[in-house]
């Protein structure tokens, strides 16, 4: 297929995935700040600025802002068109990556991103979004689970569904290691790094709100039938495969695809990809919160991104 | 001013239906006006849904809009359509050979039917295709002929679009609309089908190969999601299956063109081409294009691609060529031509140009390189100051115009905001040329919805209906000829 159009299928579905674990990320802030008692607004911004950070966006912030606010983060976040990693922004790059390639998505595929595109822009219209913010954030989740629904259902299992699955994986690999980052960041400074201890009333929904926020409080339930510690957690968002949004099944799913992919200047992108799967794959937790999980996190988004450059040169490059 | 009706005829009261409406009208009683306003909001959600969208310059950057659809169809009678089709081909296989003459042996110009400097000096003629082989001789591969009704009724040629004429993707979404709309209409008329134009089309294209490849590799080529027919270029190259480039995905190498793809380069063999000649290959045309493919015509040249249609078919459709054309099919053919132009006033002849400046209230004028209905005067529903604006352009250049008298357009009912009214409205077949010609029965009919309007084009604000053949069952029907 044309380098271009893989490229197209790429982003598509790299900001697809972009725009839910966003709004993933926005919906448990939301949650935890109006849970347990209600936090300070000195804690909500706080906790406000560790989003900006982790999504490497404070700058872009504070070009437009001066101070940070819980609600003015969370405009920002959803409907701000100069923050490329707005939902508006992304559902936007979704689309207009899509209407570039339509003749290579199914029909339906098409019309299920042009109509996101066309129901954003009334939810967003009048602030009307802001009316029941964890309606929208759910409606974001169940679009791009429409999206994948209708990908998987309707797209024949060629080069453009790969490329497609592809964006998806390293996407999420990518932003679900940054919501643990900042989420047991703020959660280790209340835990004092006490990783296996169960944790207390007061942490408790800290901990569950992560669970949900990657649809893993049930698949946790399930998986260790006892109390929740954040040294179980990290290791089931981490190391489990049977989880789907952990980094060991993206990972799984990334190295799937590319392996198919493949082509005469594939072989190191695979190689570095193959290796971090294996990592994970073999690693255990009790070793990486012993590294420090800042720092496992940190150089895992590292490697990421160098597989995401990977793939761009030997694939995409027009 | 009595306008022929494509449903009442001439009758000005509008009262009996022409016979070939006869079975619309009856089963058009079927819905009230609640029921019809409920289906054209139908249509223009799905229309929205489907994304079909067309940018309109000018226009806020980005603005996606709706081109009008009315409900109601134009419907042409079997045997009009016989000599619509016969016409179109006699007139599509003249203009083919016309080009072919101009580039390599210029009998016409040889035998004083067209003034050398018609073609020599026309910005239009392109010097690079002199002498040049194209596959089976053939330059127009698709042509999309502007026909218009007037007087008493009969058919004009009001332009030859032999470059890259748009708007069969309407064409065709129109008629899904409808079926899906109106499933029933469909079991009960003798409609004649018109969904395998994309068919017919990927035929074309593959006949026109380069000699000695036998499986080719056909692309369409835009320039890019930000033209304002980006949806056609799309929705056609997905409709035949194959790759949709824009022309960085391409380049040459030893002598031949491919494009990139995610294995490796890939051998290219015959484009469908959605851009202008200029803009094709910045060594040859404009250097500050980067639409193109750098060297893209020394293949062509060489004949290892073909560009479909061909460069420098734009000779043959231009406004001051034209007035030559019923000449041309005598010339080439030597038969009369079966559809009639419309009496044309050349400006660069004297004689014209002063009749044309003393009746400019009567006249159209159009720019002899105008298109989409830019620049151009509607004498009648024009201002004084226009007017006079024109009159000065005139003057300035006048070999840059032609003037036409201002036709009584036909026009057809339309839904309108006051209910139903009558529009004016033209019609655009697809000639398609490959080994043979042909066509699907019907075209797009593009309807003026101003009150009086004579302007169709959807950059103008123009709206489209869907158009019905229908076909009768006593004749059979000949849908192609040797081309």
């Amino acid at each position: 297929m044309l380098s271009s159009t893989a490229d197209h299928l790429f982003w598509m579905a790299r900001y697809t995935e972009r725009a839910e674990n966003t709004a993933r990320m926005l919906d448990i802030h939301l949650q935890s700040s109006l849970l347990a008692g209600g936090k300070s607004e000195d804690q909500r911004s706080r906790a406000a600025r560790a989003m900006l950070t982790i999504s490497e966006l404070e700058p872009a912030y504070h070009e437009a802002h001066d101070a940070i606010s819980s609600d003015s983060v969370l405009r920002f976040m959803v409907t701000d068109a100069s923050n490329a990693s707005s939902i508006y922004s992304a559902l936007y790059a979704a689309r207009e990556n899509a209407r570039a390639v339509r003749g290579a998505l199914t029909t339906e595929l098409w019309e299920t991103v042009n109509v996101t595109w066309l129901e954003l822009q009334e939810r967003l219209a009048n602030d009307a979004w802001m009316v029941d913010m964890p309606a929208f954030f759910e409606w974001v989740k169940h679009r791009a689970h429409l999206t994948r629904g209708v990908t998987s259902g309707t797209m024949p299992r060629d080069d453009a569904y790969r490329f497609v699955a592809l964006g998806n994986a390293l996407e999420r690999a990518d932003n679900v290691a940054r919501l643990l980052d900042v989420k047991f960041f703020e959660g280790a400074a209340i835990e004092a790094q006490n990783w296996d201890a169960m944790v207390g009333p007061g942490e408790y929904y800290h901990w569950a709100a992560i669970l949900r926020s990657v649809s893993g409080f049930e698949i946790y339930r399930k998986t260790y039938r006892d109390t929740i510690t954040p040294a179980r957690v990290a290791e089931l968002l981490i190391l489990r495969a049977d989880m789907p949004r952990s980094l060991m099944a993206a990972m799984n799913a990334l190295c799937n695809q590319l392996g198919r992919l493949s082509n005469k200047r594939s072989a190191q992108t695979i190689r570095q990809a193959g290796l971090l799967q294996a990592q994970i794959q073999f690693a255990s937790i009790d070793d990486i919160l012993q590294q420090g999980l800042h720092a496992y996190l940190t150089q895992f988004l590292e490697r990421i991104n160098v597989i995401g450059q990977g793939i761009s040169q030997d694939f995409l490059a027009a | 001013m009595i306008f022929y009706d494509e449903m009442y005829g001439l009758d000005a009261k509008q009262t009996k239906a022409l016979a070939h409406y006869e079975a619309y009208q009856q089963w058009a009683k079927g819905y009230n006006a609640d029921a019809m306003a409920h289906k054209r909001a139908q249509a223009d959600a799905a229309f929205r849904q489907v994304g079909i969208t067309f940018a309109v310059y000018g226009d806020d950057a980005g603005t996606e809009r709706l081109i009008p659809f009315d409900l109601i169809p134009r419907i042409i009678p079997a045997n009009e359509w016989a000599t619509l089709q016969k016409g179109l081909i006699q007139r599509v296989q003249a203009l083919n050979m016309f080009v072919h003459d101009v580039y390599h042996n210029q009998h016409i110009v040889k035998a004083g039917i067209v003034p050398a400097e018609q073609i020599y000096l026309n910005a239009q003629y392109r010097p690079q295709m002199q002498g040049v082989q194209v596959a089976g001789n053939n330059y127009c591969h698709i042509s999309g002929v502007d026909i218009v009704r007037a007087g008493q009724g009969e058919f004009y040629v009001l332009e030859d679009n032999l470059r890259v004429p748009s708007g069969v993707s309407y064409m065709l979404e129109d008629r899904k609309m409808m079926m899906r709309l109106f499933p029933e209409a469909f079991s009960t008329m003798p409609i004649a089908p018109i969904e395998h134009y994309p068919d017919l089309l990927l035929q074309t294209l593959r006949e026109s190969a380069p000699v000695g490849v036998d499986n080719p590799n056909v692309v369409v080529m835009t320039p890019g999601m930000y033209n304002s027919a980006y949806f056609e270029h799309a929705f056609l190259a997905q409709q035949m299956g194959v790759e949709l480039v824009e022309g960085k995905d391409m380049f040459i190498d030893e002598g031949l063109l491919y494009m990139r793809t995610t294995q490796g380069p890939q051998r290219v063999d015959v484009i469908y081409r959605r851009i202008d000649d200029d803009f094709l290959d910045p060594l040859v045309f404009r250097a500050d294009s980067n639409l193109g493919v750098p060297g893209l015509m020394s293949v062509v040249c060489a004949g290892r691609v073909t560009i479909t249609n061909a460069v420098g078919t734009g000779v043959a459709d231009d406004k001051s060529t034209y007035p030559f054309i019923p000449d041309v099919i005598k010339f080439y053919l030597n038969e009369e031509p079966i559809l009639h132009n419309v009496p044309t006033y050349q400006c660069r002849k004297p004689a014209d140009l002063s009749y044309v400046l003393a009746n400019l209230k009567d006249l159209v004028v159009k720019e002899v390189h105008g298109a989409g209905g830019y620049g151009m005067l509607v004498g009648p529903a024009s201002t004084q100051a226009q007017i006079e604006d024109f009159r000065a352009r005139l003057l300035a250049k006048p070999g840059g115009y032609i003037a036409q008298p201002t036709l009584a357009l036909s026009t057809c009912p339309t839904y309108v905001e006051s209910g139903i009214a009558p529009r004016h409205i033209d019609l655009r077949p697809y000639v398609l040329c490959g080994k043979e010609t042909r066509l699907v029965p019907g075209g797009l009919c593009r309807v003026a919805l101003g009150e009086g309007s004579l302007v169709v084009n959807s950059s103008q604000g123009g709206g489209t209906k869907d158009t019905w053949v229908l076909e009768d069952t006593s004749i059979d029907s000949k849908e192609a000829t040797s081309c």
